[in-house]
């Protein structure tokens, strides 16, 4: 007789990466639990370690090479993958370092601050590898609810309540309806797993306007997640109130297992109905790109500053998904847009990390993220506000620094569709480029330009670990601009699954 | 020697970056240490240039010498390519000239907030951008040289120059960016139109036969943009005395001397090769602004009260002069151009330096204070004077060559232009000589002649010193050099302009 359950066989070396980061985990607990106050100083240190720890197993996943595919297709280990769970780590790495200082000089909790931080990086690692509603929904809610704390870690402070309590609601109400979504596609396909929806979806059977609905829910929800806009109105206040290492980890890291998930899930499922998602997404593109510039022009706090940007951001990222469908296959297809989207987040994460980075060091100083409390910081931190800059032209697309290169992906994946549609969002994001300069060229102008505003011109104390952090941003970001063959080799990964 | 000859295009781009990257880690009270490594470095890349003119194969100026072909960005096909010819080569070694001078020049001239050592870095980094676009041979290399140079510039307006300067400094900076925008678009389009490459010389090839003509048009019509406002072409002209009227003098003389070529040298090497048939189209809208760009600028300077904005404006006029002789599309007007590139380069160059040096002493650029240079600084006075004259087109001197035979090919333009509108144009562009002699006179004598006004009357007015003699006198040179033996330049350009109308079959 066969037995009813069978354990499937787990390939250990696929789960390495999230096998060390949950060891990693369980050794943060042990050391506040056992050390109490004594060992407060080593969380830190135990989560960076951790984090290059979990990084090896992803190299060596690397250098094995192949597609891995476990649970019938449910979980996969591909290129796309571990390009992904490599920028996740990194980006966890140079939040621990940003977060060193900050942590321990504030009245925070360490070790349930590194806990929580890793455990929403787990939830990262397992979302660039899940090939399924369900796993895709637990990733989302594992990365999900950490942060949700994280961004009331202020907690004696209003605005840092508000921004938890306004993450929570909204993001909450955004997985109920993708969750809502994600059933109707279940309801009709009868699967759960991508690639069999994609192909009951791509079989072109069920044109049934409740397919629609759930496609329309499922990229509503992480809408949300990505801040495209009309759904980005949490962000702001949230990146403001949150802990500024914490605004920067959701504005990078969380941003990209948001457009994560949506690759997986617009490329494998819904792949064969373009028909509803192209459009929304172009209207979506439009709309992040544009509303999030002009918003961003008459931000004067430097955090509601980067918030808005990284909207704009967003917009420019969801764009190759708008015209991803009309890509012609000897252009690449869907791995055109997925390397376009995956090459932006790969850059976009070095500069944006960089320039919050920047923006601790700088507060450290002067208590303020007033954009006029950056005056004349170029007379007495010559070197915070040229790195600064690099980030900010960066993040404007000016060319040699990373972001030109961003952009050009995301422009020549516009033009490779050539439709009339692609080309208009082109002219539109083109347009928005040159917006876009105006605000960071206005931070520019504050340090290079204008005088310290209370005329203290002590110098700016960074201590190492912040430190550590700027220089591998800005050389990240430097590099990219000068050698953008770095960047797109990584960026270069095509989904295991989706159909050329 | 050949190991040489394979670095030299990549040492003439990079050693001033490399320098620019060391000076960072020199403290910045090391003023010295600053003007030394600043001087060695544009000295090198002049010394490189040198070395490039000396194995220059002069016979084959029409084909691309010293190339140098590394893989780049392996997934656009996109390639590390330099490579000089005929077209280039002038402008190359004028750049690195022109920065040799302006590092001399800035020994005691550092504008306020002083700071050398940022002030010197931007000049070397913008060095690199501008040898760089001169040199690249890759349509996105180009890109990125071309872009190199804007954060640079808008901060050497925007922290070193005038009362205006942040105004200045983000309009330049946003006109140029609304230009590239369109214009990386083009290159996009190109490449994907034009055969999956970015390599210039293959585009000329392919492009034109793989491209349809409406396509063409509109492509045109980006790559326009892109380099009509980095001329500036009127209308999109007005960054540009903005820019040169804020920026500091030496901002002035390279955004002068070599920035506005960039968008003209983009025109002869990408816009007319690649796309002859949208050139020919374009052409009578190209020549018409030129012309409008011609009589505008003229007038422009006859309404203005300050000397700098004046000569900003004679630089919109001027530009003029080498976009009609592009818009003729002929060998003899664009040779003309590249030859109006170059004079112009030196001559309004020179003007900014002395303008500089002007304000240096009254603190005031308004022709209405200024008077009576000639007693006060007789010398200062004269090279004002061979400037002017210089830059109204005198025979003799450099300014001519660029001008008459511009306005000469206009009588004959390429086949396929209409005779009476160019010839149209030409009577007009005739008419800004006149213009021109008569603003560039009118403000010389102002500024110049007559006695000084009772304020600086008493004042003690320096004539020249040793930064300004040793960064004037070869441009002052040149410029006569040039006037008087044109056939330099011209036999240099000459088969290389051929080349480049090549599609046109029978060039002019």
């Amino acid at each position: 007789m066969e037995p009813l359950f069978r354990s499937p066989a787990v390939d250990f070396h696929a789960f390495a990466p999230e096998i060390v980061l949950i060891l990693v985990l369980v050794v943060l607990l042990f050391v506040d639990l056992v050390f109490e106050e004594r060992g407060r100083w080593a969380t830190s240190t135990v989560a960076g370690i951790g984090l290059l720890a979990s990084l090896v197993p992803v190299l060596t996943l690397a250098v094995a090479g192949g597609d891995r595919s476990l649970f019938d297709g449910a979980y996969v280990v591909d290129d796309f993958a571990l390009v992904l769970k490599g920028l996740f780590l990194v980006a966890g790495y140079v939040t621990v370092l940003i977060s060193t200082d900050y942590v321990a000089e504030g009245d925070y909790y360490e070790g349930e601050y590194y806990f929580l931080l890793l455990s929403s990086l787990l939830g990262m690692t397992v979302m660039a590898s899940a090939r399924d509603l369900i796993s895709i929904f637990v990733a989302l809610e594992l990365l999900s609810i950490p942060a949700y704390l994280l961004a009331g870690w202020r907690k004696r402070d209003l605005r840092g309540n508000e921004a938890s309590l306004k993450y929570y609601l909204l993001g909450v109400f955004a997985s109920a309806v993708m969750l809502y979504g994600m059933s109707l596609v279940f309801g009709v396909t009868g699967s759960t797993v991508l690639r069999e929806i994609g192909d009951v979806l791509g079989a072109g059977t069920s044109a049934a306007p409740v397919v629609t609905v759930g496609i329309v829910f499922v990229v509503v929800g992480f809408g949300f997640k990505v801040s495209a806009v009309p759904f980005h109105t949490w962000a702001p206040d949230t990146y403001q109130g949150a802990p500024t290492p914490i605004t920067a980890f959701l504005s990078v890291a969380s941003k990209a297992a948001g457009f994560v998930a949506l690759l997986q899930l617009v490329f494998i499922a819904f792949l064969g109905r373009d028909d509803v998602w192209a459009p929304l997404f172009w209207v979506l593109a439009a709309l992040t790109m544009t509303v999030g510039n002009l918003i961003a022009l008459r931000q004067t706090n430097i955090v509601r500053l980067l918030a808005y940007s990284s909207v704009a951001q967003a917009g420019f990222m969801l764009a190759p998904l708008a015209v991803a469908a009309s890509i012609p296959a000897e252009r690449g297809g869907i791995a055109n847009a997925t390397s376009a989207v995956v090459t932006y987040l790969l850059i976009y994460a070095a500069m944006n990390l960089g320039a919050f980075a920047v923006v601790m060091a700088v507060a450290r100083k002067t208590r303020s993220g007033e954009i006029s409390s950056y005056g004349g910081l170029f007379d007495y931190a010559p070197g915070l506000a040229v790195v600064m800059a690099v980030f900010l032209f960066a993040l404007a697309g000016i060319p040699p620094l990373g972001g030109w290169y961003a952009k050009f992906v995301v422009f020549k994946s516009l033009l490779d569709a050539g439709t009339g549609a692609a080309v208009a969002l082109a002219v539109v994001a083109a347009v928005n480029s040159v917006i876009a300069l105006f605000y960071y060229a206005s931070v520019a102008r504050q340090m290079f330009m204008d005088p310290v505003p209370d005329g203290d011109t002590t110098r700016v104390q960074v201590p190492a670990a912040l430190t550590a952090s700027l220089a591998l941003c800005a050389v990240a970001t430097v590099a990219f601009g000068f050698f953008p063959n770095l960047v797109a080799r990584l960026g270069d990964v095509a989904l295991f699954g989706a159909l050329p | 020697m050949e190991d040489l000859d394979d670095l030299a295009l990549s040492l003439a781009v990079f050693v001033p970056l490399v320098v620019a990257a060391a000076m960072l880690l020199v403290p910045r009270d090391n003023e010295a240490a600053h003007k030394i490594m600043a001087l060695g470095a544009t000295l090198v890349t002049f010394a490189v240039g040198v070395l490039v003119m000396a194995r220059f194969d002069y016979g084959r100026n029409d084909q691309l010498q010293f190339r140098v072909d590394a893989p780049w960005i392996d997934v656009i096909n996109s390639r590390y390519l330099l490579g000089v010819d005929g077209i280039s080569l002038p402008l190359l070694v004028l750049s690195m000239f022109v920065c040799v001078l302006v590092v001399v020049y800035s020994w005691n001239h550092f504008p306020e907030p002083h700071n050398p050592k940022a002030f010197l870095i931007l000049i070397l980094v913008l060095e690199t951008g501008m040898n760089g676009t001169f040199l690249a041979q890759d349509l996105i290399l180009f890109f990125v040289f071309f872009e190199v140079v804007l954060l640079p510039m808008y901060f050497m307006i925007g922290v070193w120059g005038g009362e205006q300067r942040q105004y200045a400094a983000i309009k330049f900076f946003l006109f140029t960016l609304f230009g590239s925008a369109l214009m990386i678009l083009s290159f996009l389009a190109l490449y994907f139109q034009g055969g999956q490459t970015f390599a210039i010389q293959e585009l000329v090839a392919v492009a034109a036969d793989n491209i349809p003509r409406s396509t063409q048009l509109v492509i045109f019509g980006g790559l326009f943009m892109g380099f009509a406002i980095k001329v500036p072409m009127f209308p999109f002209h007005t960054w540009l005395p903005d820019a040169h009227t804020q920026a500091p003098t030496q901002g002035s003389v390279i955004l002068a001397a070599i920035l506005l070529k960039l968008g003209t040298y983009g025109f002869v090497r990408i816009a007319i090769p690649i796309l002859p048939e949208a050139a020919m189209a374009w052409a009578p809208v190209i020549g018409g602004l030129a012309v409008v760009g011609i009589i505008y600028g003229a007038l422009g300077c006859l309404a203005q009260s300050d000397m700098k904005r004046l000569i900003a404006f004679s630089s919109v006029a001027h530009m003029g002069f080498v976009m009609l002789g592009i818009a003729t599309l002929t060998d003899f007007g664009i040779n003309a151009a590249v030859f109006g590139m170059v004079a112009h380069g030196l001559i309004t160059g020179m003007l900014f330096f002395v303008a500089g040096s002007v304000k240096d002493r009254f603190h005031t650029l308004e022709l209405s204070r200024l008077g009576g240079l000639l007693l006060q600084a007789p010398r200062m006075g004269w090279i004002l004077g061979f400037c002017a004259m210089a830059s109204l087109g005198l025979p003799g001197l450099a300014g001519f060559w660029g001008e008459f035979p511009a306005i000469l090919a206009a009588y004959s333009p390429a086949d396929g232009l209409s005779e009476a509108l160019f010839r149209t144009y030409m009577v007009i562009a005739a008419l800004g000589t006149v213009l021109a002699a008569g603003y560039l006179l009118w403000m010389l004598q102002r500024a110049a002649f007559g006695t000084p006004k009772p304020e600086f009357a008493e004042a003690p007015i320096a004539d020249m010193h040793w930064p300004e003699y040793v960064a004037w006198v070869p441009m002052l040179v040149l410029i006569v050099v040039l006037g008087i033996f044109p056939g330099l330049l011209f036999g240099l350009t000459d088969d290389a302009v051929g080349s480049a109308l090549s599609s046109f079959g029978a060039g002019g």
